[in-house]
């Protein structure tokens, strides 16, 4: 999944869409990022099915150390720590995720239409930009979280809004830039449609820093997603989340690290893993091959 | 005594490929040397060099450099920072970016001053400052020290960059092409700067350049660099009369000049990137006179003269021919004259408040080419962007096949938009950097034509292969190319469109004299095979002589000559015509033009007379 949200912003099949992918494979970093994430991506997904307890159930006492049946041991309240890192992964996860594709693709458009329009348009874009991100972003999901409750999806909308303007001057600058050479031109003076200016000529140049910002935006959701929990506003227990885990069992660090450390561990492993990506598709688009 | 002596300069890749091997030369006081080749010929490498810098990615690996008594290359870091700017002093060849755009030029100039001699007051400094910029022609009072470097023209930047040059009294002097960017008459002033100032200081000066033509008004010495190697080593005047290297020779070959027409022979081929030299003579491939031998064994730089040394095994023999320039008839048969195919009256065009264009009138039959000459800021490129659709803020009366034309390209109809064509002046920004150059092309085939799938894949080969690349190349993005092929790609973009007329925006001034070489001919042809117009923009009057059947003088937004290029060239009524054709660097001497005067070629001999110079 994540190695498709990356290929969908790629440029249209023409060099082939394939070749890129080929390419961005090539980069020794991508492939260990593909691993690390999918490692990830799999204990959120297929980890529930592989869960030795029910993530809600007490099976020792409050932090019990690792023993048999529960290698990682047991938090504040008795529950397997194991089975509830495999429970708590796959929230966190598609959130962020699905929150950060809907900033790149609003984000990406409204930026490359204010950026070729430069009129009121452009003007009046970047004024609605600024105004959200005058916002701390934490800030604006608390205040919304609070209003309209504690909906997942209101929760991926907040998010990729706020990122919105981020991705959104982001791509702006860079079609700016790039607006300018003499390729756009040309297709003026040959009569193509806007349409066709904006999205075959103009994005595939906006694209590769677009991705380096769309991994720096996923690790940002994460830690929203994730925070959002630790603050309480996010799952609620009985029910397994990285975030929740590390606040749940905080009190607890010195005693059963574990119970702590497993999700964050989860959590970095799994950002540190699309960033890799991330910038292996920037290599491979910009066409940097890996040198032996 | 020589001020400036390099020996078995080398300079390497990381890799341990060679940019620059074998470079030997030496410059005297108050002498200037040039240092002449086309791109990835390694003249800037040497020049930076001289200064003990080479760019990243790329070390001195080798060699001697002495400057002023001073080894370069065994020099410290902080003796080197003591040399650059006090010893040897380097002007690079944009101006713009050689200074600081956030600091006032008084502060720059200052600020070299101080860093080689702390100890001298403010007044003297001052004073200093004052003197320098008196002898670079620039105004001494304190405005012009207040201003940033973007409130400069582009010739006055450049004077400001020789003054920082020069404010430290060096001993030597690097130019790195400083006049690419500056007109034909701008250059001048600045070259004619730079000669004073070298002779009356005693300045050591390498003079790096592409232009052949203005070395030879400039330079004692010549030094013609190709591949990485010096090929010919000579005195100014005699590498002009007898060019002993065929790279030399071809060189001179390839371009145009102001005051004669002359048939222009491309040099075909590339010169080898670094890793794909050849064993043998690394100009083997493309050399008319090679022999078998010359693609086994690398010749070494021989003395075939005084003062003149040239790698080649045939240096005797090619330097005994006859000078290599080559003249033929001055006005080509002229197309029959047609009712005009654009015809221009009464244009005024704008950009914000500024009025640009004043008046213009012009018409432009099928077949022919007009010229479109003048300075920076003459309005010249303004037309022709109003003609095409790209400026929209003009009035007054513009006709196509006596059809008005349309401001806006968006508003005109299909079939004008694909009759009239344009190429830009920047070949590397002309195609889009992630789409196939086949791609770039194909697509307004679709767009006009509706041809895609396999006949566009056809169409799209034989377009190419009408500019004379290989329809192979149409699956390469256009970084993989160099600036003559993208040039090229752009053409045959403009072609596939099936153009009546095609607007040429400058577009040989950044490419080297043997591609321009190329993309010229290849322009005649298309004129002589397809009945194409052209309208061609361009501050180079040497081009104009080559291509142009006819020439408008563009000053100020106002036309103030046109006709026919020979008349206009030979016999130039308007003062402003006069200046820019005197000011045109030359290979030939100017006055002795005349129609029939035929130099003998290399290849016809019987026609030959002696050459003019």
């Amino acid at each position: 999944m994540s190695v498709d949200a990356v290929v969908m912003m790629l440029p249209p099949p023409r060099a082939g869409r394939r070749d890129v992918v080929r390419a961005a494979l090539g980069h020794g970093r991508t492939r260990v990022g593909v691993v690390l994430a999918g490692l990830v991506l799999a204990i959120a997904l297929l980890g529930p099915f592989f869960a030795p307890h029910d993530p809600g159930a007490i099976v020792a006492r409050p932090y019990a150390p690792a023993g048999p049946g529960m290698p990682l041991g047991a938090d504040y309240l008795g529950e397997d720590v194991l089975s509830r890192v495999l429970w708590g992964g796959s929230r966190v996860v598609w959130t962020s995720l699905v929150a950060t594709l809907l900033a790149v693709l609003l984000g990406g458009t409204l930026g490359l239409v204010a950026g070729y329009a430069r009129n009121r348009l452009d003007t009046l874009l970047l004024w609605a930009m600024d105004v959200v991100m005058a916002f701390p972003l934490l800030v604006l999901v608390l205040l919304f979280v609070s209003l309209l409750g504690r909906s997942p999806w209101l929760t991926v909308l907040l998010v990729g809004l706020g990122w919105t303007p981020v991705v959104g001057r982001l791509a702006r600058a860079v079609t700016l830039e790039t607006v300018g050479n003499e390729f756009i031109e040309s297709a003026e003076m040959m009569g193509f449609s806007r349409r066709r200016i904006l999205f075959r000529e103009l994005l595939p140049n906006v694209v590769t820093p677009l991705l380096v910002q769309a991994g720096a935006l996923l690790t940002w959701s994460i830690g929203i997603m994730a925070g959002l929990s630790f603050l309480g506003l996010g799952v609620q227990p009985p029910n397994a989340d990285w975030g929740l885990m590390t606040n749940e069992n905080f009190a607890g660090l010195t005693i059963q690290p574990w119970a702590v450390a497993a999700p964050i561990a989860c959590i970095a492993v799994f950002t540190v893993g699309i960033n890799l990506i991330a910038e292996g598709f920037a290599r491979a688009i910009s066409g940097v091959r890996e040198r032996d | 005594m020589a001020v400036i002596e390099v020996i078995d300069l080398r300079v390497e890749l990381t890799n341990g490929l060679d940019v620059v091997d074998e470079v030997s030369f030496s410059v005297d006081a108050g002498e200037v040397l040039g240092l002449v080749g086309e791109s990835g010929s390694g003249k800037t490498t040497i020049g930076t060099s001289l200064l003990g810098y080479v760019r990243g990615g790329a070390r001195i690996a080798g060699g001697r450099v002495v400057v002023d008594g001073v080894d370069v290359l065994a020099a410290s870091h902080a003796e080197l920072t003591r040399l650059r700017g006090k010893a040897i002093a380097y002007v690079p060849q944009d101006p713009a970016a050689g200074l600081n755009p956030a600091r006032r030029i008084g502060r720059q100039l200052a600020e070299v001053v101080k860093v080689h001699q702390p100890s001298l007051g403010d007044d003297a400094v001052r004073a200093r400052i004052a003197q320098v910029l008196g002898e670079v022609k620039l105004p001494q009072g304190r405005e012009l020290l207040e201003r940033y470097p973007h409130q400069l023209s582009g010739g006055q930047q450049q004077r400001v960059m020789l003054a920082l040059a020069f404010v430290n009294r060096p001993k030597a002097i690097v130019l790195d092409e400083p006049t690419t960017g500056l007109d034909v008459t701008t250059q001048a002033h600045v070259l004619d700067t730079v000669r004073e100032l070298c002779a009356t200081h005693r300045v050591a000066a390498v003079y790096v350049s592409h232009d052949l033509a203005l070395v030879k008004g400039l330079a004692d010495h010549v030094v013609v660099a190709y591949a990485g190697r010096v090929v010919e080593r000579a005195r100014c005047a005699e590498l002009f009369r007898h060019p002993a290297h065929p790279y030399s020779r071809a060189l001179l070959d390839a371009i145009p000049d102001v005051n004669q027409r002359r048939e222009l022979i491309v040099i075909q081929g590339h010169a080898p990137a670094p890793g794909q030299r050849p064993s043998g003579c690394a100009f083997a491939d493309r050399c008319r006179y090679a022999l078998p031998e010359c693609r086994e064994a690398q010749p070494d730089l021989r003395r075939i003269g005084e003062e003149h040394a040239a790698r080649c095994f045939r240096a005797e023999e090619v330097g005994a021919m006859p000078a290599p320039l080559r003249l033929q008839a001055l006005e080509r048969p002229a197309a029959a004259v047609d009712a005009p195919v654009l015809a221009v009256r009464g244009l005024n065009a704008s950009y914000g408040g500024t009025r640009i264009l004043h008046d213009v009138a012009f018409t432009l039959e099928r077949g022919r080419c007009l010229a479109l000459v003048g300075e920076s800021g003459s309005g010249k490129t303004t037309l022709s962007r109003c003609l095409i659709g790209l400026h929209a803020q003009w009035d007054g009366e513009a006709s196509y096949k006596g059809q008005a034309l349309a401001r806006s390209a968006r508003s005109r109809p299909a079939s004008v938009r694909h009759e009239l064509q344009y190429v830009f002046q920047n070949p590397y920004k002309a195609l889009n950097p992630r789409h196939a150059v086949g791609a770039s092309v194909a697509a307004p085939l679709a767009h006009f034509f509706g041809v895609r799938g396999r006949e566009a894949t056809v169409r799209v080969g034989e377009a190419l292969e009408r500019v004379s690349l290989p329809a192979a190349l149409a699956g390469r993005l256009p970084r993989e190319l160099s600036g003559g092929e993208r040039q090229r790609v752009a053409i045959a973009r403009a072609l596939v469109c099936e153009p009546e007329v095609l607007i040429c925006d400058e577009i040989t001034s950044a490419l080297d004299v043997s591609v321009q070489a190329a993309i010229l001919e290849l322009l005649e042809e298309l004129e002589q095979e397809r009945g194409l117009t052209l309208l061609f923009v361009t501050h180079n009057l040497a081009v104009v002589r080559a291509i142009a059947t006819d020439v408008a003088v563009l000053r100020a937004g106002r036309i103030v000559e046109a006709g026919p290029t020979g008349r206009v060239l030979d016999d130039p009524e308007h003062g402003y015509t006069r200046e820019l054709i005197a000011d045109s660097p030359t290979l030939l001497e100017a006055g002795g033009s005349g129609a029939s005067a035929g130099v003998s070629s290399s290849n016809n001999p019987g026609r030959g007379q002696e050459s003019p110079w």
